[in-house]
């Protein structure tokens, strides 16, 4: 295993709960990440796969300290070996570690885009922006546009400039392809793959797991707010026998190219969580001890998965 | 070039075809309204001429003004007056309507303008403060005092402030536009001004509540956007962000509110006139209204109409300036 000062980011049993108001005042704690673990070296493209509510945007929010207040962050967060304490997020936010977020919602409609790439810091870096343009193949007016005004493909490669212009050492995409064409999405991937071959690194977290695992070194798997499975993304070239959790492999064969096939029942809600292995309820491989305890994470075949199972 | 001057000349006409059916709706209901009343404007006329007046010499000024005719043709003949700018003369004061509503119109402006900016400038500022530290202690105290003073009626707001600022503290004349004993026309400027701070302060405490917590609010809004999240996530700082999109997206709301306030201004400003004995358009409405003077409660109305829908038509206005949105729609 590599040494701890070598990764860019470690992230390790975190769990995100937030705080509700039930019943009148009734206080509850809603858990929806739970031991939840991922590394990131420098110079690899991690993609995050998983359906909708299984904690993806969550956990872009959680690196970056940009969680809500009612929201609690237990466990480990480590950035080039040290902790990651909420100071030191700050100061890293949009220096060392860029997001590109998952809408254009996330633009201020009333500013131009232009001056949206550039940030708020001095001085702007209008001639970075403009050589950004030009290779996402956004005409030079484009920085004098409203939100509102851009296309549904041009917003996207509006928000990974904003990300690009930045020295970024680690870039969270937030799925950053739907709406782009093939080439553009392409085009965007392989800046990432450049900035990877660079020394940085890049978290894609996205719902398109064929792109990804074209682009991406590996593909951690998330299923209910936690990884079950991190694998090197040609273990997904390959298919299910490769994979080493029940859910990735169901995942794989769920793919239209793979069969369509999907399993029975669905994704836990965050607050009817069960007990044991998040998943249990619905694997043909489930025992007693994966209804009561929550599997550790094991390394198999140079990957990692939290199952008890697991080949 | 030639596409600003079209679209200024579209808006021109627009707006001057709304204000005339507007000026027109309301000449109509408060025509009706003050011959519904049980006002009567001859008894009121001949009250004010002071002296006795026989039978005859009544009917003859009854059929000098069509009292008698339909109301409909009364109606027509007051309003082709009002077109040559004729309003009536004022049976409390003498005098031509037009005139005294000249006249009192610029003191009340002069109020109303340095309240309208008090408020926009209290209220703006409190509601950023709230906004920015919300649910923290200032917003919580600065709420309560917000909610307190936005319960509490003008005029007794205007009471107290002349109690404790004229009576204890002498800091300020207790009522009129001038000092006593000197000829309106030797008033400087500075005089006025003087007696003008107090109840300008009484004015603007009826609108700044309402400013404040409607920026305060918006600009809660702007905080909770996904954009705002984004800037965090950028490193912009809780200033930064302010000042980059807080301001940006509040403004447009806190312009339209500022001048729709107009109307509660005016009906502030017959409060804190007559708290003040202060000689402003409110203070000549609620004189014309206590004595029945219908042709200066005519004119008054009217004029407040036209001056709430001017500052309506700017709120519209500005919305096409600052709002791209709304600018592109209507290229």
């Amino acid at each position: 295993m590599k040494q701890k000062n070598e990764t860019l980011l470690e992230i390790h049993d975190l769990s995100i709960s937030f705080r509700m108001y039930d019943h009148g005042l009734e206080q509850t704690n809603l858990q929806v990440i739970s031991n939840l673990h991922l590394t990131v070296y420098p110079g690899e493209i991690v993609a995050v796969a998983g359906s909708s509510g299984s904690g993806k945007s969550l956990l872009a929010s959680a690196i970056l300290g940009i969680l809500p207040d009612n929201a609690t962050v237990r466990g480990h967060l480590h950035y080039k070996g040290q902790e990651l304490t909420s100071g030191r997020q700050e100061q890293l936010r949009g220096t060392e570690i860029a997001l590109v977020p998952q809408s254009v919602a996330f633009l201020d409609p009333l500013m131009k885009v232009g001056a949206q790439v550039d940030g708020h810091r001095k001085p702007r870096p209008a001639d970075k922006r403009k050589r950004l343009f030009k290779r996402f193949g956004l005409p030079d007016k484009t920085e004098q546009l409203y939100p509102f005004q851009l296309s549904g493909g041009m917003e996207r490669r509006v928000l990974v400039s904003a990300a690009l212009i930045t020295d970024a050492e680690l870039v969270i995409a937030d799925e950053p392809t739907p709406g782009m064409s093939l080439e553009q999405a392409s085009e965007a991937l392989r800046m990432f793959r450049e900035m990877a071959n660079e020394g940085k690194a890049v978290i894609l977290i996205t719902h398109d797991i064929d792109l990804a695992v074209g682009f991406a070194d590996r593909v951690a798997v998330f299923y209910a707010g936690t990884t079950v499975e991190t694998a090197p993304a040609s273990d997904f070239k390959i298919g299910a026998d490769a994979l080493r959790h029940p859910y990735s492999k169901a995942l794989w064969k769920a793919l239209p190219q793979n069969g369509f096939q999907a399993i029975e029942g669905f994704q836990p809600y965050a607050g009817n969580l069960p007990e044991g292995c998040l998943f249990a309820p619905r694997c043909s491989r489930k025992t007693a001890q994966c209804m009561s305890n929550v599997p550790p994470v094991r390394e198999i075949r140079g990957g990692e998965v939290r199952c008890y199972h697991g080949t | 070039m030639k596409g600003i001057i079209g679209r200024l000349t579209r808006i021109f006409f627009t707006y001057s075809i709304k204000f005339i059916s507007l000026l027109l709706a309301v000449s109509i209901i408060t025509f009706v309204l003050v011959s519904a009343s049980p006002i009567d404007p001859v008894q009121q006329y001949i009250t004010g001429l002071g002296t006795a007046v026989s039978p005859e010499q009544r009917a003859e000024i009854e059929d000098y003004w069509g009292v008698n005719e339909p109301p409909v043709e009364r109606y027509f003949g007051w309003l082709s007056e009002l077109l040559k700018g004729n309003l009536g003369e004022s049976a409390i004061y003498r005098r031509p309507v037009a005139k005294i509503i000249g006249e009192r119109f610029w003191n009340s402006l002069a109020l109303m303008l340095c309240a309208w900016v008090l408020s926009g400038v209290i209220g703006f500022t409190l509601g950023c403060v709230m906004g920015m530290y919300r649910d923290r202690l200032p917003d919580k105290i600065l709420k309560k005092i917000c909610y307190i003073i936005g319960s509490v009626p003008a005029f007794w707001l205007g009471l107290i402030f002349l109690l404790v600022f004229s009576v204890w503290l002498k800091w300020f004349p207790v009522g009129f536009s001038g000092p006593i004993g000197v000829l309106s026309k030797d008033v400087t400027v500075w005089q006025k001004l003087y007696h003008l701070i107090l109840p300008a302060f009484t004015l603007s405490f009826v609108s700044f509540t309402n400013i404040a917590l409607h920026t305060r609010q918006k600009l809660t809004d702007v905080w909770n956007s996904e954009y705002v999240l984004f800037a965090r996530a950028r490193g912009e700082g809780n200033r930064i962000i302010l000042r980059r999109h807080g301001l940006r997206n509040i403004l447009l709301p806190a312009l339209t509110l500022q001048f729709a306030s107009f109307a509660e201004l005016f009906g502030g400003s017959v409060i804190a006139e007559n708290v003040f004995s202060y000689p402003g358009l409110g203070s000549a409405a609620v004189a014309a209204g206590l004595n029945s003077d219908v042709p200066l409660l005519l004119g008054i109305t009217l004029f407040s109409a036209l001056f709430v829908g001017i500052g309506n038509m700017i709120a519209n206005l500005l919305y096409g300036i600052v709002d791209p949105q709304i600018r592109e729609v209507r290229e």
